[in-house]
């Protein structure tokens, strides 16, 4: 019978659809959290939607999402939580939607942080991806819009990528679905620890500078010994983020 | 402390390192994600297949042709919604009011209802709701799918790249076209969006004027109007492009407001700089038809009407309340308008209508469906409805139109309700979410009151004018 064949299919352990229970916005009692971040128009919403089945709306224009939607998913036997946030190019300036975003990767400690890109956009998009990088280690790249990139003749090489970024790239169209079981088997063994990533720090600092960094870093690891994102604390102290200055002030975001 | 040991070491080094560290580290960034991107990526000779967003940008964001493309894809819009709703509306309304009414009015005698129990559900919350579905459904069902497929295509960046010098000369942020043009579907929405606008300035700006974007909660009070109204003065062949330019006009008119406003604001109370931005021009996206349509038709449609129907069901209870108790040899309503009559007229509007938008306040879509409940119970025309307080049975336009006249409704009358459905208050929901976001009384009375002042200053100057050349 047709429908034997499907649901072999289905069922067969490489597809992580078959083990994807979408749990629209219940989302008690989750093992992990997820935060779902990337520059405006790449289709956070979509993947959101794809992963929650959820109808979040989505809309071709930057600035569709301001506030963060929340939604669940469960995986195997664990139950996941995930942030839509609102889209940013950068994590430098503080508008209150780049704050939203930037506030949750740094003071919500999510589990995972998924940095979905445009495809076709790369270069642009890496700029928040760095960013990124430099507050969590644990992170998974997915780079959307594939279809769009191969439609403009554009060649991603998402191994070369991985190596350089130092954590897993999943290309995808979140649209068809292309690309989201791999992309929640990816989630899991990055949550669990399975996959272990060791994220590009950004170079091309000037000297002086570095050396700024590593003395406050120091100084702040001495503080807070747990702290996983000296560095980029260190950066924003140097830059006068007021916030971060109040957050030094009170060690909100420390873990344990 | 050790806290104030790493604060401390920051403010040094600051100082060492002195100016330009934002850029520096940018710089850093930049040439980081080039490497990295050269590494991965590598493009195909053939750029050709770029041309087409190109080439279609050049059309519909070119300084001869953005604007009038803009309004051309606005009146096909609204000129499909208002030719599309009025068959169905009927169908509805026939459906809704001369049928089940009736029926649930002969269930509750059988079920021995006492005569004021019927009267305050069945005359008063179930007629309000099947009048709010009947007038509300099919213009939204029409007018939100074909603004998402919009939308999603990715015409509204360029739309708030067309207009962005406007803002820019009336001091106001260039974002402010996107939550604009989210105030035309809800301005609670587009007041919510105001939150891409960095500065706070130009975010109070961006709130205080959002009201001028037609709602969809006003979109079928104008079109209704103007359907009766303004599309009867011309040949039956042309009163839907007539009604249609006129609704434009006034939607044309929200946007003067909107930039005039923005302007005086930005002149006297929120003085300041306009600051820049970048904006990105998303490729065209042809939109996935079917998604649009689910989306469109559950997030916006039923959302819209089920909070249209919350709204209205305690307001048809409060109509025909106000219309059955009755103080000394009058109902409460009769007086009232009486009071309001007097105002009304110096604004070229009438009692019915203000004290409509008195208990309407909560939402602007059950305006229509008051105003005709009251208009009803004064003008007391004979034949229609079956108390105080009922709305009658209508199956169409012509008729609703009668029934308006027939309370003394004029020309000028029509105008001025659709201007001051333009100009007045924001709605119960958009005031409360102006609070939430400015958390502020003092912008948030400001908000709420002035689009109420300019709505009383321009009625009562067409009013003026039209007596005085008529």
């Amino acid at each position: 019978m047709q429908k034997a064949t499907k649901s072999a299919c289905e069922t067969c352990d490489l597809n992580a659809n078959a083990s994807l229970k979408k749990m629209g916005i219940n989302t008690e009692n989750t093992d992990y959290v997820i935060a779902l971040a990337g520059n405006p128009n790449t289709g956070k919403s979509t993947v959101f939607n794809a992963l929650t089945g959820l109808k979040q709306h989505t809309g071709n224009w930057p600035g569709k999402t301001v506030t963060r939607a929340e939604g669940g998913f469960g995986y195997n036997d664990k139950k996941f939580k995930i942030v839509d946030l609102p889209g940013t190019y950068s994590l430098l300036s503080t508008s209150q939607d780049e704050e939203v975003a930037r506030n949750f990767i740094l003071f919500g400690k999510p589990d995972v942080t998924v940095i979905v890109v445009d495809a076709s956009r790369l270069e642009r998009n890496l700029n928040l991806v760095l960013q990124i990088l430099e507050i969590t280690d644990k992170a998974v790249l997915c780079l959307n819009l594939m279809d769009e990139a191969k439609r403009l003749d554009i060649d991603i090489d998402d191994r070369a990528l991985a190596r350089d970024l130092g954590i897993p790239v999943i290309p995808a169209s979140a649209r068809s679905k292309e690309g989201i079981p791999e992309l929640i088997k990816t989630i899991n063994q990055v949550a669990n620890g399975e996959i272990k990533c060791k994220p590009h720090r950004i170079k091309n600092v000037p000297q002086s500078i570095e050396n700024a960094l590593n003395k406050l870093s120091k100084e702040i690891e001495k503080e807070y010994p747990s702290i996983p994102n000296s560095r980029w604390i260190a950066l924003r102290l140097l830059d006068g983020d007021e916030r971060i200055i109040e957050a030094v002030k009170s060690g909100e975001f420390i873990t344990e | 402390m050790d806290k104030n040991n790493i604060l401390n070491t920051s403010n040094d080094l600051r100082w060492q390192i002195g100016e330009g560290f934002h850029d520096k580290l940018t710089e850093a960034i930049y040439a980081d994600a080039s490497t990295i991107a050269q590494n991965a990526v590598t493009k195909k000779g053939d750029v050709k297949k770029f041309r087409f967003d190109k080439s279609l940008d050049k059309i519909v964001t070119s300084k001869t042709w953005g604007f009038p493309i803009m309004i051309l894809i606005l009146s096909v819009v609204l000129w499909l919604t208002i030719i599309g709703a009025n068959y169905p509306s009927g169908l509805l309304a026939q459906l809704l009011l001369d049928n089940v009414h009736p029926w649930l009015k002969n269930l509750a005698n059988l079920a021995g209802f006492p005569w004021w129990l019927s009267g305050f559900l069945i005359d008063g919350v179930y007629l309000a709701l099947a009048w709010v579905i009947a007038v509300m459904l099919p213009p939204m069902a029409i007018f939100f799918p074909l603004f998402t497929l919009l939308e999603d295509f990715g015409y509204l960046p360029r739309v708030a790249f067309n207009l962005d010098s406007l803002f820019k000369k009336s001091g106001a942020h260039g974002k402010q076209a996107l939550t604009m043009s989210m105030g035309f579907g809800c301005n609670a929405a587009g007041v919510v969006a105001t939150r891409i606008i960095d500065s706070p300035r130009e975010r109070l700006i961006a709130i205080i004027t959002n009201n001028f974007s037609l709602c969809n909660g006003r979109w079928p009070t104008q079109i209704l109007i103007a359907s009766i109204f303004i599309g009867a003065l011309a040949p039956a062949g042309f009163s839907g492009a007539l009604s249609t330019l006129s609704v434009i006009a006034i939607a044309l008119l929200g946007i003067f407001f909107t930039f005039t406003v923005s302007l005086f604001l930005s002149k006297t109370l929120l003085k300041g700089e306009v600051s820049s931005f970048t904006l990105e021009l998303p490729p065209y996206r042809p939109p996935d038809f079917w998604k649009t349509m689910y989306t469109s038709l559950i997030d916006r449609t039923l959302i819209v009407l089920w909070r249209a129907c919350v709204f209205a069901a305690p307001a048809g209870a409060v109509i025909w309340l106000i219309s059955n108790i009755t103080i000394g040899d009058a109902t409460i309503a009769h007086w009232m308008i009486d009071h309001l009559n007097g105002f009304g007229f110096i604004l070229g509007l009438n009692g019915v209508i203000l004290l409509a938008y008195i208990v309407a306040i909560p939402a602007n879509e059950i305006v229509i469906p008051t105003v005709l409940m009251l208009t009803v119970m004064t003008a007391s025309i004979a034949g229609v409805g079956a108390g105080n307080g009922v709305m009658f049975e209508l199956d169409s336009v012509t008729t609703t139109g009668e029934i308006l006249r027939a309370g003394g409704w004029t020309l000028l009358t029509a105008v001025n309700l659709m201007l001051f459905s333009l100009l007045h208050n924001p709605c119960s929901t958009t005031i409360y979410t102006i609070y939430k976001e400015t958390k502020s009384v003092k912008w948030t009375v400001i908000a709420s009151i002035l689009p109420l002042i300019l709505g009383f200053v321009v009625c009562f100057v067409i009013a003026q004018v039209w007596r005085i050349i008529f």
